[in-house]
Formats: structure tokens, sequence, C-alpha cells
């Protein structure tokens, strides 16, 4: 060992580099930017439809229909499922799966960095944007279209964490399982339309049978827990357990099938 | 003591065994070839001084490091060009350099990389509007810019176009002299031939010889061929009886000498001694492309 010390060259003029995971971080976070129609999609969508839909006076007045709320209240805790499930079952699995087909992740893990460090980068970029296109929604129902704040704040936040836990698990285990990222891509959209579906985005829920909004309820990211801590008595603790057990037993299956080639 | 030490390597993926038994040892300073054609072993066996992968028998030292064991020290002291690898599309060339360097305790300038290899201009690129040669030259440079003591570089011409080679065969040789050991995986003879110190030819996952360019061609008993017109007539058996001859034919008024070591002085100085002078002297050395297909029986071109 000292004599591979001694045989070191003299360094050339050195570079102050940035610290490994901060330029990994900083470097991951410009890629995201510059893609456009994730930013929009994501943090932008949601909003401007709720927004769209409150622009409409008849959808204004409270309903029998919606149990006495009015249409914006009633569907705006489904527009979250929105970006959550875009983030989470879409550009998650979809961006890990292509770094492994393309050798980036192989790539890296020539370097001194380990892989995974990029696996949790872009974990932390996608929940970021999550948590700043929820909030973004939250001000713009609250503050303009007069939706009214969550009532039980805390369950709230406790939903938004253990549903989008539970949505980005799946993500994981879709990037772990696929070989292709075009395949990941191909089931990240079949799962996200599921989950869109059962959260009453493409069809309000007093439209879908009884059945299936109780199914839905424990499809994540949970919808109906949301709405019930927004705008009802809060969260049944059934369907948060649900969440958390999907979340855990998720993340565990892509622990265990996850390929760095 | 060498830089790296291979001892016996084996390694299989599930039933199949893409490396027999190889074993090679790499001096501090020399560019070292890893020849073979496509399928042989190669990669497998780099990968595996590398520590991307784990041999299923032998053992690997690497700066007295073992891949397997002290993983995280080898990557710092050692630069590694996969065959294929790409970068995120939109992420610029100079920003590749920059994010790479900050994995490295003492890396090479960024800046200086880019003029090295010709990528400058293109610093503000993003990885997906490139040329192949430009990737190229980008993944080499990613290969050094953590200032390596050894630089495994594999297929590192592969998609170049020949300027473009002939430019990254002298960036190399640059490398080189600023005293990093380079093991070099190619199918290419003529990188080979050119870059080379020693070359180990790996054929069907074995080592079936390690020597200079020259010394591999050389080992050809009868690699080299002389022709000549003969001022006067002689026998066929003042030339036979020379050890460098192999065979001696005839035709018509040319003759046909094969043979190897230092023919054309043996042959030359025994006709002197006989009076004959040879007219229209020609020699044909044999390449290094004529050592490998004779230790292997075909090309690389398959």
């Amino acid at each position: 060992m000292t004599e591979t010390t001694t045989a070191t060259p003299t360094p050339t003029p050195q570079h102050r580099a940035p610290r490994p995971l901060r330029a990994l971080a900083l470097a991951e976070t410009r890629l995201f930017l510059r893609d456009p129609m994730t930013l929009l999609i994501a943090v932008v969508l949601p909003t401007v439809v709720l927004a769209a839909l409150g622009a409409v006076p008849a959808l204004r007045e409270p309903s029998e229909m919606f149990g006495g709320l009015r249409f914006t209240d009633y569907f705006a805790p489904s527009l979250l499922a929105i970006n959550i499930a875009v983030l989470g079952l879409q550009n998650l699995p979809t961006g890990l799966a292509t770094y492994r087909e393309k050798g980036i992740l192989r790539r890296l893990s020539a370097s001194p960095m380990h892989p995974a460090a990029v696996l949790v980068v872009q974990l932390l970029i996608n929940v970021v944007t999550v948590v700043i296109g929820t909030a973004l929604m939250l001000v713009v129902a609250v503050y303009v279209l007069d939706v009214p704040a969550p009532r039980h704040p805390v369950a709230f936040a406790l939903t938004f964490l253990l549903g989008t836990s539970a949505v980005f698990a799946l993500g994981l285990v879709i990037a772990a399982v696929t070989p292709r990222a075009r395949l990941a891509t191909g089931i990240g959209a079949v799962a996200f339309m599921l989950t869109q579906f059962f959260a009453g985005v493409y069809l309000p829920k007093f439209l879908l049978p009884e059945a299936l909004v109780r199914i839905g309820e424990f499809v994540p990211p949970g919808v109906g827990a949301f709405q019930a801590a927004w705008m009802g008595d809060g969260p049944a603790p059934v369907h948060l357990v649900v969440m958390a057990v999907i979340a855990v037993a998720a993340t565990t299956v892509a622990a265990r099938f996850f390929r760095w080639e | 003591m060498p830089v790296i030490e291979v001892d016996h390597l084996h390694k299989r993926y599930r039933d199949q065994v893409a490396v027999h038994d190889v074993s090679f040892s790499v001096e501090e300073g020399e560019i070292f070839g890893v020849l073979g054609r496509n399928g042989a072993g190669k990669t497998t066996t780099v990968e595996c001084i590398e520590g991307l992968r784990s041999p299923d028998g032998g053992s690997i030292s690497v700066l007295g490091l073992d891949p397997g064991r002290d993983r995280a020290a080898l990557r710092r002291v050692l630069g590694i060009q996969l065959q294929a690898s790409e970068l995120p599309e939109k992420l610029r060339v100079g920003e590749a350099l920059e994010l790479y360097a900050s994995f490295y305790p003492s890396p090479l300038d960024p800046g200086e990389l880019l003029e090295r290899w010709g990528l400058a201009a293109k610093r503000d690129t993003a990885f997906g509007n490139l040329s192949g040669g430009q990737k190229q030259r980008l993944s080499i440079a990613l290969a050094l810019v953590g200032n390596p003591q050894v630089a495994i570089l594999d297929e590192l011409t592969t998609g170049l176009d020949p300027q473009a080679r002939r430019d990254a065969w002298e960036s190399i040789e640059q490398i080189r002299r600023g005293g990093v050991t380079v093991v070099l995986v190619t199918h290419f003879m003529e990188e080979a031939e050119r870059l080379c110190d020693r070359i180990a030819v790996i054929d069907a996952g074995r080592v079936i010889a390690i020597d200079t360019p020259a010394g591999l061609v050389a080992g050809l008993s009868d690699g080299q061929r002389l022709r000549f017109r003969p001022s006067v007539p002689f026998e066929d058996a003042v030339l036979t009886q020379l050890p460098e001859v192999a065979s001696v034919q005839r035709n018509g008024p040319q003759v046909e000498v094969r043979g190897g070591g230092d023919l054309l002085t043996a042959v030359t100085s025994t006709l002197a001694r006989h009076q004959v002078v040879a007219i229209d002297l020609r020699l044909e050395q044999p390449t290094l492309d004529d050592a490998f297909v004779a230790l292997t029986g075909r090309s690389t071109e398959n």
C-alpha cells in the first residue's frame, strides 16, 4: 500500500471542485428544469384546471350532488392526484430506467460516486416538485377560488405524505422491474391512468359507481383520504394504514429487484 | 512492482464461460494492449480489473488494491472509459466534466481537458447534440478527469473517423508521457501496433501470447518475405540451410524466400559470400495482423 502512495504522480495544477453530492444534485436539478413539459404538467396543470373550472359560474354554486359543496371544492382533492402520479409514476421511473438503459448508472459506478446517489437525488427532486405543485394548488384554491382551507391540516399533511410515498414507491417498483425505458414509460402511463381514474380525475366521483369509489379509496394516493382531510371529518385510519403498507411493501420489492445495469 | 496483476482470472455468466484463464501483469508507465476479436473476453477481463464484475476464480491486484474489496479506494485512482455508456441527453459537455471532476479528490482542470480533447468549442453543447466522435472524446476526457494513475480504455477509437482516431492515439501517448499507465482494449491491429508497448492476445477466454508488437511479429517463423532476382544462378540449399529461412520458391527468374528473425541480413550476406547479387530486392514485413492470424487462426474481422 505504501508503495502505491509513493507511486502517485505529482499532481498537475489542481482544480477546485465543488462537493460531489452537491454537484450531482445541482446537475440533476438543472436537467430537470430543462424539461419544461414535465414542469408544466406536474406543477401548473392541476392548478390551471381548477382555476378554469372555478371560472365557470355554475360550478361555483353549492349542490346536493356534491354533498352540499361547490364543484370546485369537491373536485380539488382529485386534482392533487395528477401531479403526484405524473412525477411518481411517469417522470421518476422513466428517468431511472433511461439512466440504466443508457449506461449512465454504470458510468457512475465506474467513478467514486455510487449510482444510488443519483437515485436518491432524482427521488428528492420529484418529491420537492410534488410539494411545490401541491402547495401552488392549495394556495390558488384557497386564496383565489375561495375553496375552504383544509379542515384537518395535520391529517392532510399526513395523508399527503403517505399517499405520495405509496405512489413513489410504486414508481420505484416500475423502475426496478422494467428492463427498458420504453417499457417503464408504458407501464408508468397505464399506472398513471388507473390512479387518475380511481381518483375521479377523468370522471368526477359522483358519476362513478359506488363500488369503484370505494375501491378508489385504497388506490394510491388515496384521494378519499385527501377529501376527508380537506373538506370532511378527517381521513379513515384504514385508508392511511393501507397507503403506508403499500409504500413499505413496494419500496422493499423495488430494493430487492433494482439493478444498476 | 507491477501496477496491475491478473492471476488465473476465470469468469462465467450462468453456464457460459467468458474468461477461461487469463494472467498478465502491467508495468508502471506502459501502454498495455488487450487484443482480441469481439467476444474473446477482453471486456469481461478489464471489467473484473475495474471491479465492475466479480471474478469466479483467480486473483487481481491493481496498485496493490483488490478490486472487489477496495472498490472505493480503487475508484479514486482508476480512470475508466466504458465501451457503451452515455450521459443524460441534456447535460452539457462542460457540466459533465465539472460534475465528474467533483467526484475525485484531486481532479484535473476540466477546461484544460476540453482544450486537449478538442471540445472547448462544444463546452455548452448538450451531450445529445454531439457527434459520435465528440461523444467518444468526451468519454475519454471523463475517464481522465480524476487524474488517475491507471487509465483503462475500452475500444476507445470505435466510432471515430480516421483523423480523429489518429488524434486520439496522439493523446494517448500524451497521457502516458504524463506518467499514467494505460490499458488499452482493442480489436484494431493498427492501433495496437502503433500504441502498445506490450500486448496480451486473448482468444476464446485465454491469453495466447504476451509480447511487444515487434516480438509478436518476429515470433512468426515464416512471416517475412524476401523477393529478388539473382544476378547469377545459385542452389536453393545455399539459403534453406540458414536457420532464418523457412522456404525458398522460384517463379521464373524471381526468388521468394520466406522466413523469420533477421532474414534480410542472413540472406544478403550469404548470397554475397556466394558472389550472388540480389537485384530488385524487396522485403515484405509481416504485420501484427499476420501474427494475430497465425496465433488465433482467424483475423479480427471474424
